[in-house]
C-alpha cells in the first residue's frame, strides 16, 4: 500500500543539498514520489509500505550526511 | 561515516581554526620574515578546510550532481599544485565562513514561518472515561476525543467546546490578536491559545487535519513553489555549473595559464543568482504569514504583483454582508396585516431584499406563513404580483406601481425618493390598487472600504469591478459609496466567470475576491483568486492568497507585499548579475583574482539575503488593532 513519510530534517542550508537529498531518496526502491522542501527542511515521500519503510528512507538521509530530527508515516488514502 | 558525520557536525570550528592558522600564516611571513613557515601553515589550512567541501562535493557528485563545491575543489586543488597557498587557504576559509553566514541569515528569513510551526501544540490532555486525564503526545489524540485546556494552554485540536468557557486568541488562524469568547458548542481551533478560563473540546479533526496544520503546510509549501524565473534560473543552474567546468577547460588549453583556468573555477560559482530569488519569497511569504495572509508560492506572488484589475463579490466582501430592513413607512393600514402579505409574497421569491422582508416579519412575529396565494407572477425589472387571502398584492418599484396604474401621493414619491437617495433598496406594496406600505432594505457598508480602494489605486490597482448577485438599486450604491468603477448586479455565478474572463481578452490581470465558497469558479478562473475571511479547506484548495480575516487592510497589505516582494526578487537579481559582469571584467583587466574572487563572490550572496530580510519588515507591525474610523457616509 502506499504510504506517506514526512521527515524533518536539521536545517538545510545550500540548494544543492536538496538536490542531492531528493535524488537519494528517490533511488531507493519503492519510493514513488520525493519532494523536498528547502526552507522548511523536510522530504516528504510516497512510498510502497512493501518493499521500503519512513526509517528507511530517514536512514538514507543520515547517510548523506543529514541528521533526521522526527519521523512521521501515514497512510495515504486514509478516509477509505 | 561517522566521520562524514565528524566533519559536518563541527563546521564552525574547522572554519575557526582556518582563520586562526591564515592569520599565524600571515604573521609568520610579515612579523617573523618566515616564508617557508607561511606556505607551510597556509598549506595546512587549506587542507583542513578543503576536507568539508570535498566531501560535498563527492556526495554530490555520487547523485551526478556537478555542485558549486566541485568547482571549488578542483580549483583549491589545481592552486596546490601549482603552488599558492595562500589562495588555496583564503578562498577555503571565505567558502566556509560564507556557508556559516548564510546559515545564519537565511535562518532569520525563515524565522516568521518558524515561529509559526512552533505555535503547533506538541501535548494534549485527554479526559479518559472514568474522569482522569491522561497526558498524550498530540498525534495520539483520535476524533471524538475529549480534551482539556487550562488558562495558558494551547488548544491542540479542532474540535467543539462541550464544557467551560474562556477567552482564546485565535491569531495564528486569523491573524487578528483579539481576544474572542468561547462557550459550550463554539467551535475552537487548533494553535489557538486559551489566555483565560477552563475548556473541555470534543475533537472533530486532530493532527495533520486541523485548520493550522493545513495552514502551516500550505505555507512550507509555498515557500518553495517557485515563479516562473526561479525556475529558470535553476534550471540555468544546473547547466551553467558543468559549464563553468568546461569553460575552465577551456581557457587552460587556449591560454595554457593554469592560474587564469582556477579562477575561472572560483568566479563561475552562481552563489547570488541562486539563492537571490528564493530568498525575497521566503522573507515575503513570512511576512504575509505573520498576518493571516497566506501567499501560495513564488508564482502566486508574481502573479498578483502584476493585477491591475480587483473584482469584487460585494456579499460579503465590501458590506458586511447582511441586507436588512432599516425602514417601514405605513400609510394608514393595520401594518401587521399589510406586512404580512408583504412577507407572504417575498416569501416566494429568493431574492435577497425578499429575504430581509421576510426575516423582519419574523422578528416581529407578523403571521403569515398560513395565508393562502391563490395565485402569483413576478414581473421581471419590476416586482411581483400575488393574489393572496383575496387581496391583490403589488410588490415592487415605482414602474410596478405605474404598470398597474397605482397612484402614489406626493408624499409617498418624496418619502421613496428620500429613501432610495439613502442608498436602501426599496419596495413599495400596494394592496388592492392602494399603496399601504413603503419598505426600504439596505446593507451596512464595511466602514473601512472606501480608504482601502483607494490605497490599492495608490499601489496600482486600474480597475475596481463589482459582480454581484444583488440587485442593481443596492449594488450601484454601494459602488458609488466606496468608489468602485464598474458594477454588473443581479449576476448568476456563471455570468461572473464570463465577465472574469472578458476582462482578461481586453488584456487585464484580474484578480476576484470572494469569500472562497460559492465563489469558486471565478475564483479559479481569475489570474489571481483571493479568499477572503475564511480558513475553509475549499478557500485554501482553489484560492492563490487566503486572507484569514475578512479585512480590506489584509487585502491591501497582501497587494503591497506582492509587489514589494517581486521588486526585491528583481534588485537581487540585479545584483547577482552586476557582481558576474563585475567579476568578469576584474578578470580580464587584471585585478581581481581566486582569493578577492571568492570574497565578492560570498559577499554578494549576504547582501541579496540582507536585500530579502527588509521584507521582513514590510508595513506595520502585524496584530495592532486599529481603532475602528467610521467614515462619512458621503465624500
Amino acid at each position: 500500500m502506499t504510504k506517506r513519510a514526512i521527515l524533518q530534517l536539521e536545517a538545510l542550508t545550500c540548494p544543492s543539498c536538496m538536490t542531492k537529498i531528493e535524488h537519494a531518496v528517490a533511488h531507493q526502491d519503492g519510493v514513488e514520489k520525493v519532494k523536498v522542501l528547502f526552507n522548511a527542511s523536510k522530504v516528504k515521500a510516497e512510498f510502497d509500505d512493501t518493499k521500503t519503510s519512513a526509517q528507511e528512507l530517514a536512514d538514507v538521509v543520515e547517510k548523506l550526511g543529514y541528521s533526521v530530527d522526527k519521523v512521521k508515516e501515514k497512510e495515504l488514502a486514509k478516509e477509505a | 561515516m561517522k566521520f562524514q558525520k565528524f566533519i559536518q557536525d563541527h563546521n564552525t570550528q574547522i572554519t575557526l581554526i582556518t582563520a586562526i592558522l591564515i592569520v599565524a600564516g600571515f604573521f609568520s611571513k610579515y612579523f617573523l620574515g618566515n616564508v617557508v613557515g607561511y606556505d607551510i601553515i597556509l598549506a595546512i589550512a587549506s587542507v583542513i578546510a578543503a576536507v568539508p567541501i570535498m566531501m560535498h562535493a563527492y556526495q554530490a557528485l555520487k547523485v551526478k550532481v556537478v555542485s558549486i563545491e566541485l568547482l571549488v575543489s578542483i580549483a583549491v586543488i589545481g592552486a596546490f599544485i601549482i603552488g599558492e597557498y595562500n589562495e588555496s587557504a583564503i578562498v577555503t576559509f571565505l567558502f566556509l565562513f560564507g556557508s556559516y553566514l548564510e546559515e545564519r541569515t537565511l535562518a532569520k528569513t525563515r524565522q516568521s514561518i518558524k515561529s509559526l510551526t512552533e505555535m503547533a501544540p506538541t501535548t494534549a490532555t485527554i479526559v479518559q472515561d472514568d474522569g482522569t486525564t491522561e497526558e498524550v503526545d498530540v498525534d495520539d489524540v483520535d476524533e471524538g476525543d475529549i480534551v482539556l485546556v487550562k488558562t495558558g494552554g494551547s488548544i491542540p485540536v479542532d474540535g467543539k467546546v462541550i464544557e467551560g468557557h474562556g477567552y482564546t486568541d485565535e491569531s495564528v488562524v486569523t491573524g487578528e490578536s483579539r481576544e474572542v469568547g468561547k462557550q459550550v458548542k463554539d467551535d475552537v481551533f487548533s494553535g489557538t491559545m486559551l489566555s483565560d478560563g477552563y475548556l473541555k473540546i470534543e475533537a472533530t479533526k486532530v493532527g495533520d487535519d486541523t485548520t493550522f496544520a493545513k495552514i502551516i503546510e500550505l505555507v512550507e509549501d509555498a515557500q518553495d513553489t517557485k515563479s516562473h524565473a526561479e525556475k529558470f534560473i535553476d534550471r540555468f543552474s544546473q547547466y551553467y555549473t558543468p559549464a563553468v567546468l568546461i569553460i575552465a577547460l577551456l581557457v587552460f588549453i587556449f591560454s595554457r595559464d593554469f592560474k587564469l583556468a582556477i579562477t575561472v573555477l572560483v568566479l563561475g560559482c552562481p552563489g547570488a543568482l541562486v539563492i537571490g530569488a528564493p530568498v525575497s519569497n521566503v522573507a515575503g511569504i513570512g511576512n504575509g504569514a505573520k498576518r493571516g495572509i497566506l501567499v501560495k508560492g513564488g508564482e502566486a506572488m508574481d502573479t498578483f504583483s502584476k493585477i491591475d484589475t480587483f473584482v469584487f463579490d460585494k456579499t460579503g466582501t465590501l458590506t458586511k454582508g447582511n441586507t436588512s430592513v432599516s425602514a417601514v413607512k405605513n400609510y394608514g393600514g393595520d401594518l401587521a396585516k399589510t406586512f404580512a402579505l408583504t412577507a407572504k409574497v417575498e416569501s416566494l421569491s429568493d431574492h435577497p431584499l425578499g429575504r430581509a422582508i421576510v426575516d423582519y416579519a419574523d422578528t416581529k412575529a407578523y403571521e403569515f406563513k398560513n395565508l393562502a396565494v391563490e395565485d402569483n407572477q413576478t414581473v421581471k425589472g419590476q416586482g411581483m404580483i400575488a393574489q393572496i387571502d383575496n387581496h391583490e398584492i403589488l410588490a415592487g418599484n415605482h414602474k410596478l406601481m405605474r404598470a398597474h396604474e397605482v397612484k402614489m401621493t406626493d408624499q409617498q414619491i418624496k418619502d421613496l425618493d428620500e429613501l432610495q437617495a439613502t442608498g436602501s433598496s426599496v419596495v413599495v406594496i400596494a394592496v388592492d390598487g392602494k399603496v399601504d406600505l413603503i419598505v426600504a432594505i439596505s446593507d451596512i457598508i464595511r466602514p473601512e472600504v472606501a480608504e482601502q480602494l483607494q490605497s490599492l489605486r495608490d499601489k496600482g490597482a486600474k480597475h475596481l469591478v463589482m459582480l454581484t448577485g444583488d440587485n442593481k438599486a443596492t449594488a450601484d450604491y454601494v459602488a458609488q459609496q466606496v468608489g468602485i468603477d464598474e458594477v454588473h448586479a443581479e449576476l448568476m455565478p456563471e455570468q461572473k466567470v464570463e465577465f472574469v474572463k472578458k476582462f482578461q481578452q481586453d488584456g487585464r490581470n484580474v484578480a476576484f475576491v470572494g469569500d472562497g465558497i460559492n465563489d469558486s469558479p471565478s475564483i479559479a478562473t481569475a489570474n489571481i483568486g483571493i479568499a477572503m475571511g475564511s480558513g475553509t479547506d475549499v478557500a485554501i484548495e482553489t484560492s492563490d492568497v487566503v486572507l484569514m480575516q475578512s479585512s480590506f487592510e489584509a487585502l491591501v497589505h497582501a497587494y503591497g507585499l506582492a509587489k514589494k516582494t517581486v521588486l526585491n526578487t528583481k534588485e537581487n537579481i540585479t545584483i547577482a548579475i552586476g557582481v558576474v559582469a563585475f567579476l568578469l571584467i576584474g578578470l580580464i583587466a587584471g585585478f581581481i583574482y581566486m582569493a578577492s574572487g571568492m570574497f565578492v563572490h560570498e559577499a554578494s550572496i549576504l547582501v541579496v539575503i540582507f536585500n530579502a530580510m527588509r521584507l521582513i519588515r514590510y508595513g506595520k507591525a502585524p496584530q495592532v488593532a486599529k481603532p475602528q474610523q467610521v467614515t462619512p457616509a458621503m465624500k
